[in-house]
């Protein structure tokens, strides 16, 4: 403890703190367009489609197709492995049309949830072996930045403290040896919207969760200024009877995050969780508006509260695709509104953008 | 870790939290006045006065009746226990005097520390609950526990840092408890010959444990105030860093520590020369990170030295004496905005440096 004996060098440090302030930059967020095979194979079944590669490179085509609009709005683009080896139709890879967008790639690098046993189904994730290997050959593949989501749960016994200290420690080490690789470590510890508790309950949970990981991230030895948080948002569980407006919610969350994130921090970039679309950007709008201090970026990095119109309006049919980039690109500048504390709620109620995303349990 | 159970109401955070916006409302830092009776031995003896309490009340009142612009420059003053009952000679408490200025007044709380190779903070927290009651009741609104750590090839110890770090959260539950904000301090001493980077790299330790500390003890962070070390090298060093050094360091190991939550951070002086306090204070006010706390200063020595020194234990040199006190704090009050900028002459008192190896009070 009394010594440091260097991680990283200057250098090391600056193009990590330089990676983390581009992806953040302001009005821009991040596309997690990373679901795994599995959770690809939810997503297509529900517009009844086939879960093969080349779906899933058609669709992620048609993400990434998007024109210039978006460049202003995306600051990273967070990609499962197989989509980091795929090509459009013109062989143009994946990694090449982001880039050339001036936006950065990411990777997904953990191997899922698995169980910690003597606990009431709690789990930890997977992913550390090789992880130093990997992480050097994204680099190289062009991944600037990477991503690995633990998973923790409300309940009258949980999260326990082994969770909680166990997810802390393998996200810590995860970012450590992302740093050492060039590349940019996301921390995400999900805390899922699962049950009935309110919104005191989540912003408590929140705290003690987010309190684990920062003392985890300074034992070791973790450049902050090199990293992003992906938390959840604080709010009620899904089984909840109070509803809470997207102010209390924001109050929650900001208040949440002062007493636990660090200022060094580059930035926070929400995870949708579940929220229909147009409840996480105006959940994300409400947060730039916080009247607390806020010393970190406030965006998003959303999966499904990005995709969710543009699934819909494909449905795999490729007379459809333009539809579904021009749903994305939709979203896209609405969360960079959002990001900037300048979005409002639209009073079209579109469908498929109001319509609640959350799936029991969620795991992808 | 499931359940909160409220250790703390919305008025008494309510409470808490505007107590300390008081202390460190802009432009305004705190007047550590509260050296033991043995420290203020050691005062007294340098200017040849004797330790007496009605010296120690006559220094204290001196600062205290000082020109009333001083309330724009002081939030607050800790008080040592014996002078909180003191008074006036005309009869008025000194708290109420120092309230009547605007001034909170806070307590310093009983920290034994032992004399070992490693400082360790020692008990003070027995009877900490009905000590706060009372002292509540008796005007004070915040209260400060020093805790004490140092660098060497093998200190701060893991057990050091967890230590202090669990008894500073277990004082500030209890302070909160009792509507005292309570001033954590877990000061790294200067003594060594440590460079800058490795005080930088002990201060972010010690204060991440402090921070988990206080998490895991529920303290309400934005009823609270730290009071940490500058960071700088260690004094046997001999390599002098610039204040703007002092300032870059310091803000860095700050900003990835202290969550934006906690309301601000009065530095202790810690043997630097009045005139290292406030430019170093100055300098990191000036500082271009992005700062979320208020930064100012909870001096003692850096703030008293010339007082003394200009007293000398004579009542003639009274105004003389709180002059140099009400010249210090305005200069410090503007240091916490970072708008001072060195004076250009050299007060010998003010230069000089106000170091004491392992320093106790």
């Amino acid at each position: 403890m009394p010594h440091q004996y260097p991680a990283l060098s200057p250098e090391q440090k600056k193009e990590l703190a330089d990676i983390a302030q581009q992806i953040i930059a302001p009005g821009k967020g991040i596309l997690a367009a990373d679901e795994s095979v599995g959770s690809m194979a939810k997503r297509f079944n529900q517009i009844g489609v086939e879960n093969t590669e080349e779906n899933r490179r058609l669709y992620r085509q048609l993400l990434f197709s998007a024109d210039e609009r978006i460049n202003s709005c995306i600051g990273g683009v967070i990609f499962f492995h197989e989509t980091l080896y795929q090509s459009n139709d013109d062989g143009v890879s994946f990694v090449q049309m982001i880039k050339d967008k001036g936006i950065l790639v990411g990777i997904k690098v953990d191997k899922g949830v698995v169980p910690l046993a003597g606990t009431n189904g709690e789990t930890t994730t997977q992913g550390l072996d090789g992880l130093s290997e990997r992480c050097a050959q994204y680099k190289k593949d062009g991944a600037d930045f990477a991503k690995w989501r633990c998973v923790l749960k409300i309940s009258e016994t949980t999260p326990s403290e082994l969770s909680i200290m166990e997810n802390a420690n393998v996200l810590a080490r995860y970012a450590s040896i992302c740093q050492q690789n060039g590349i940019v470590p996301i921390v995400e510890p999900e805390i899922l919207p699962d049950g009935d508790h309110d919104l005191k309950r989540s912003q408590y949970i929140t705290e003690k969760v987010l309190a684990a990981v920062y003392k985890a991230l300074s034992d070791h030895h973790v450049y902050l200024e090199g990293t992003l948080l992906k938390p959840n948002m604080v709010t009620a569980g899904h089984a909840c009877p109070s509803k809470y407006t997207a102010e209390e919610i924001a109050m929650a969350t900001v208040t949440a995050l002062r007493r636990t994130v660090p200022p060094a921090v580059a930035g926070v970039t929400f995870l949708s969780g579940g929220q229909s679309e147009e409840e996480a950007s105006l959940n994300l709008s409400a947060m730039n508006n916080c009247p607390l201090g806020r010393p970190w970026a406030l965006t998003f990095s959303y999966g499904r509260a990005l995709q969710a119109s543009a699934l819909n309006a494909w449905r795999g049919q490729k007379e459809n695709e333009s539809a579904a980039t021009e749903e994305f690109i939709k979203r896209a500048e609405v969360n960079s509104l959002a990001a900037l504390g300048k979005y409002e709620a639209s009073g079209d109620g579109s469908g498929a953008a109001s319509q609640s995303l959350y799936v029991a349990n969620h795991a992808y | 870790m499931t359940h909160q159970f409220t250790a703390l109401t919305p008025e008494q955070k309510q409470e808490l939290s505007s107590i300390a916006q008081r202390v460190v409302a802009s432009g305004k830092g705190i007047l550590a006045a509260d050296e033991s009776t043995g420290t203020m031995g050691k005062r007294l003896e340098k200017i040849h006065v004797e330790n007496t309490e009605e010296n120690r009340r006559y220094f204290r009142q001196l600062l205290f009746t000082a020109d009333s612009t001083i309330s724009q420059c002081i939030g607050g003053v800790i008080f040592f226990h014996e002078t909180l009952y003191q008074k006036t000679d005309a009869g008025v408490p000194f708290p109420k005097l120092v309230k009547d200025k605007g001034i909170v007044v806070g307590i310093k709380v009983r920290c034994v520390q032992i004399h070992t190779d490693q400082p360790v903070c020692v008990s003070g927290l027995d009877g900490l609950m009905s000590s706060c009651a009372q002292y509540k009741k008796d005007g004070a609104d915040f209260a400060k526990w020093r805790c004490v750590l140092k660098i060497s090839d093998s200190c701060p110890s893991s057990l050091a840092i967890e230590e202090n770090a669990n008894v500073l959260a277990r004082y500030a539950s209890i302070c909160q408890q009792n509507g005292l904000v309570p001033i954590v301090e877990p000061e790294i001493l200067p003594d060594g010959d440590h460079s800058l980077l490795r005080c930088q790299y002990v201060t972010e330790k010690v204060l991440a444990a402090v921070y988990k500390a206080l998490n895991d003890h529920h303290v309400y962070l934005e009823g609270t105030l730290l009071k940490p070390n500058m960071v700088t090298a260690g004094q046997a060093c001999p390599k002098k860093p610039s204040p703007a050094e002092v300032g870059m360091a310091t803000v860095t190991a700050l900003r990835r520590t202290v969550p934006a939550a906690v309301p601000g951070i009065c530095f202790l002086s810690g043997g630097q020369s009045e005139e290292d306090a406030s430019l170093n204070l100055s300098a990191i006010n000036q500082c271009p990170l992005p700062k979320p706390w208020k930064l100012t200063f909870s001096y003692g020595r850096a703030l008293q030295a010339s007082t003394l020194s200009a007293w000398a234990g004579k009542p003639g040199n009274l105004q003389a004496a709180q002059a140099a006190f009400t010249e210090r704090a305005k200069i410090n009050g503007l240091a916490s905005t970072g708008s001072y900028v060195q004076s250009g002459q050299k007060d010998k008192a003010a230069s000089q440096s106000l170091f004491t190896a392992s320093y106790v009070y």
